[in-house]
């Protein structure tokens, strides 16, 4: 049975009733969907509202839920650099006020943060929504999507701490949104005259007009800026970035006397691509906290102890927690029995990148 | 290396920081000197008898016949899957260290380099993810359209991939690609200010036979969500114009195999001409619409912050651009004498008329071949030659494209836009030769 029929068949199979679309050229290709499916998928909430779920959530409850769910990555007030840019930050009184972000003109704040810069609520109820949880997207009830939102919001002081968000009440907040009125179109990278009448783009006009001088085209040539010198080493040894044969070879720039240029991948190097490629690097720095400890933490932390590398073997492949907080780590049984203890020894020994 | 810097015929100066205090006297006293002594002394470190013998006789790897001459080779099938030369480890996907904190929120940069002609191989094709990649189970994945249309329709790969095809070659660009350098030089090599670009055959449907089978409303629906399967169901507001131009595509194919699945397996949109976040990778849903939708992608990041604090929203279209691959930032020129100036360009609104090369810093140009095949919205290879003194040069290309657009330099596009957009960076490039041979990014303005 070929694949084709066997999907429509675990589809009748289900009690889901199919019926083709009625397009002449294309006979027999795709069917309606249902309106179960359209519902399962069909999540975006648009800066109308279009798409927005009844339910509301409290400020208090966006507390919990925000600790609960959040703070491991964002910090406890959204102001965490660790994992992803600040969420909260640089939006003042005023800003409310004016619904234009002042520190985004002077460049006084030092990063841009996601309230500073957003201009619709929407955006940020769709995403949370359908995206975070980072590790565990699309797991959050609308209730729990307004109370975080809540929180988020009574945090750069756009709704008061006894705030209750609601469908009912989300267009009110817009009008308090910080940047709502920081955001042009009038620009040439949207295509379409007809979209520009609909104020969408200026139809495609380029804001740089350049032409082809040929000859003597400058008095003189003025270097504005070069590559500073502790940038010069910081994406590794380009002779090994660069091809052996040809026009060029590619600059040293580590010391002579480094890590061999050719040949296999070191173990640690071997060990760091696996640590990626089994997703351990989504949730554990080599210096830093993230979700879990950072590598040099836990070597440090175990340093000593002799038996560390069992105890350990075992407890990423079963998970657990209690050993750094109560953020418990997912059981890490894909990843396949001699992996994990490679890993293991791998973050016993540094966790070196080469 | 020891190899490379003695083989007879051709003399590789050595990159500075090998180099004694002596050495580097007699560089700066005249390069001719220095090479005949560099050369002496590479011999004479070498002193083996056989090496000696083959500088008078000729060149060991002729005289010598090598293993590969004189023993059997594979068989077929040693890789069922062909893998690229052990000698060419060098060319990966790499990532620039701090630019992201967290490897499924990040980007991974083509060799641009090393790399030949328009057509990126899919393995080093770059990347960039909001949420990690998966290997979705095409069984599995299913697209759905909604929204203005007559039918909300569902369609298995089954459905897709019976549907007639084109395959049709662009390039993608990521929209903060050269990002890094809005306010000065921050990467040395062109993988990391220009490697977000790739240019691949895309095979698929266009979308407009899909919206067409669903009865889609292009009257109102004048903008349409694509959205991901992936964690992030990544969402963007795609122009109606651009899919009614039939230029929009539902891709599977990629490169004449499937794609990738860090490129989208088994479903991608094909934007022609806008930035990569449009092209939603792992393609699940369709909507159509009669507003933007404002998703992340589109409000918080991928906006243009503008000197006066207004952001540019909805910033789509990738300008003219050009960059010169090869001798670029982070190389080194082997001797003075003849060399294939080698580069890519491109356009968002079309074809590539002409590239310009200077090689003084923006006084004089000369225009460079370009190759074929020339195509819109796709990478076009342009070479030209040039002759190096051994003098200071700084390498500089300008892309013209048929909307008559010149590719702008830094002074104009810094007037314009100031210095802190980010995004949608398309300024001239320079590379600045000096000397030793070797080459680094600066800006001119
Ligand atoms: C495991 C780490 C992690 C956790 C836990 C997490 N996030 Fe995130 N969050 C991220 C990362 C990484 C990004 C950036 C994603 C991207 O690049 O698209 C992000 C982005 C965001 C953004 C958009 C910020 C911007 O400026 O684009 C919001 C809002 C957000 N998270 C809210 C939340 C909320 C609410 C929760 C809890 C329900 C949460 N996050 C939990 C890692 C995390
Ligand atoms: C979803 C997030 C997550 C992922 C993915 C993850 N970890 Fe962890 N890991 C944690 C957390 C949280 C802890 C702290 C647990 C505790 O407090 O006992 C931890 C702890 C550890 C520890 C120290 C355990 C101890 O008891 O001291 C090691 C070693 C470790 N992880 C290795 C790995 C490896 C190897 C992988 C990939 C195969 C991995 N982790 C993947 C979250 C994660």
């Amino acid at each position: 049975m070929s694949r084709f029929s066997k999907t429509l068949m675990a589809l009748l199979l289900a009690g889901v009733t199919t019926s083709a679309i009625a397009f002449e050229r294309y006979k027999g290709i795709g069917r309606v969907a249902t309106e179960a499916e359209v519902a399962a998928w069909d999540i975006d909430v648009r800066p109308d509202f279009k798409g927005l779920p009844k339910g509301s959530g409290t400020v208090d409850d966006g507390i919990e839920l925000w600790e609960t769910h959040c703070t491991s990555c964002h910090g406890s007030f959204g102001e965490s650099n660790e994992v992803f840019t600040p969420i909260v930050g640089g939006t003042s009184a005023d800003d409310i006020k004016t619904g234009h972000v002042k520190s985004l003109i002077s460049g006084s704040s030092p990063q841009r943060t996601t309230l500073m810069k957003v201009a619709t609520v929407s955006t940020l109820f769709d995403y949370i929504q359908r995206a975070m949880p980072w590790t565990a997207p699309k797991s959050l009830k609308p209730d729990e999507v307004y109370a975080i939102l809540a929180y988020l919001l009574n945090l750069a002081d756009i709704v008061p701490a006894d705030f209750v968000l609601s469908d009912a009440n989300i267009r009110e907040v817009q009008e308090r949104m910080p940047n709502r009125n920081g955001m042009t179109t009038d620009h040439g990278m949207w295509p379409g005259v007809a979209a520009a009448k609909a104020g969408m783009g200026n139809g495609g006009k380029p804001d740089v007009s350049n032409v082809a001088c040929m000859k003597d085209c400058k008095k003189e040539v003025e270097i504005v800026s070069a590559l500073p010198d502790y940038a010069q080493d910081a994406h590794g040894n380009l002779a090994e970035q660069n091809r052996l044969v040809g026009q060029t070879r590619g600059k040293r720039t580590s010391a002579p006397g480094e890590p061999a240029e050719q040949g296999e991948p070191s173990v640690a190097a071997a060990a760091l691509a696996l640590a990626n490629a089994k997703g351990c690097m989504a949730c554990h720095g080599v210096a830093s906290k993230l979700v879990g400890p950072g590598y040099n933490e836990i070597a440090q932390k175990y340093q000593a102890q002799a038996d560390a590398e069992e105890m350990l073997v075992a407890k990423v492949k079963l998970g657990g927690q209690g050993n750094w907080g109560a953020i418990p780590m997912p059981p890490q049984a894909h990843v396949a029995d001699e992996d994990i203890r490679l890993l293991v020894q791998w973050v016993l020994q540094g966790a070196k990148a080469q | 290396m020891a190899n490379i810097d003695a083989r007879p015929g051709r003399i590789r100066p050595a990159p500075e920081n090998f180099l004694t205090h002596e050495q580097i006297v007699a560089v700066k006293e005249g390069r001719r000197g220095f090479l005949r002594t560099a050369f002496v002394a590479a011999s004479a470190a070498m002193a083996a008898p056989a090496v000696v013998q083959a500088a008078v006789q000729g060149d060991p790897a002729i005289l010598e016949l090598p293993s590969w001459s004189t023993t059997l080779g594979m068989p077929v099938a040693a890789n069922p899957y062909g893998l690229p030369s052990r000698y060419e480890r060098a060319l990966q996907r790499r990532e620039s260290p701090g630019l992201t904190r967290v490897g499924g929120s990040s980007v991974s940069f083509t060799p641009l380099q090393g790399l030949f002609g328009i057509i990126t191989p899919s393995g080093l094709h770059f990347e960039r993810h909001h949420q990690g990649w998966h290997d979705v189970d095409p069984a599995r994945h299913r697209l759905m359209i909604n929204g203005l249309v007559k039918t909300q329709a569902v369609f298995t790969m089954d459905d897709i991939m019976r549907l007639p095809s084109v395959s049709r070659i662009h390039f993608i660009e990521c929209g903060a690609n050269t990002g890094m350098e809005w306010g000065n030089v921050a990467v040395p090599t062109v993988q990391y200010s220009h490697g977000m670009l790739s240019c691949s055959e895309f095979t698929g449907v266009p979308l407009k036979e899909i919206l067409d089978m669903c009865g889609a409303d292009y009257k109102k629906g004048r903008y349409v969500l694509a959205e991901g399967a992936d964690g992030s169901s990544m969402t963007r507001t795609i122009p109606m114009e651009l899919i009614e131009s039939g230029e929009v595509l539902v891709a599977y194919g990629m490169n004449g195999e499937m794609l990738r699945p860090e490129n989208g397996y088994p479903l991608r949109l094909v934007v022609p001409g806008v930035q990569g976040v449009s092209w939603v990778k792992w393609l699940r849903r369709i909507e159509v619409g009669d507003q933007p939708w404002a998703s992340k992608d589109e409000a918080v990041h991928y906006i243009d912050l503008m000197p006066d604090g207004q952001h540019r929203q909805y910033s789509s279209i990738q300008e003219c651009k050009s960059v010169i691959t090869t001798p670029s930032g982070g190389q080194l020129l082997l001797d003075k004498g003849f060399y294939n100036i080698s580069g890519l360009a491109w356009s968002g609104r079309g074809k590539v008329t002409r590239v310009d090369v200077s090689t003084d810093g923006g006084i004089n140009w000369r225009q460079a071949r370009l190759e074929t095949p020339v195509l819109s919205k796709a990478s076009t290879r342009f070479n030209i030659d040039w002759v190096w003194d051994g003098k200071p040069a700084i390498l500089q290309s300008r892309a013209v494209d048929d909307s008559g657009y010149v590719q702008p330099g830094y002074g104009q596009l810094r007037a314009a836009r100031g210095t802190r957009s980010i995004y949608h960076n398309n300024a001239i490039q320079s590379w600045k030769v000096v000397e030793s041979g070797e080459v680094s990014n600066v800006q001119v303005l």
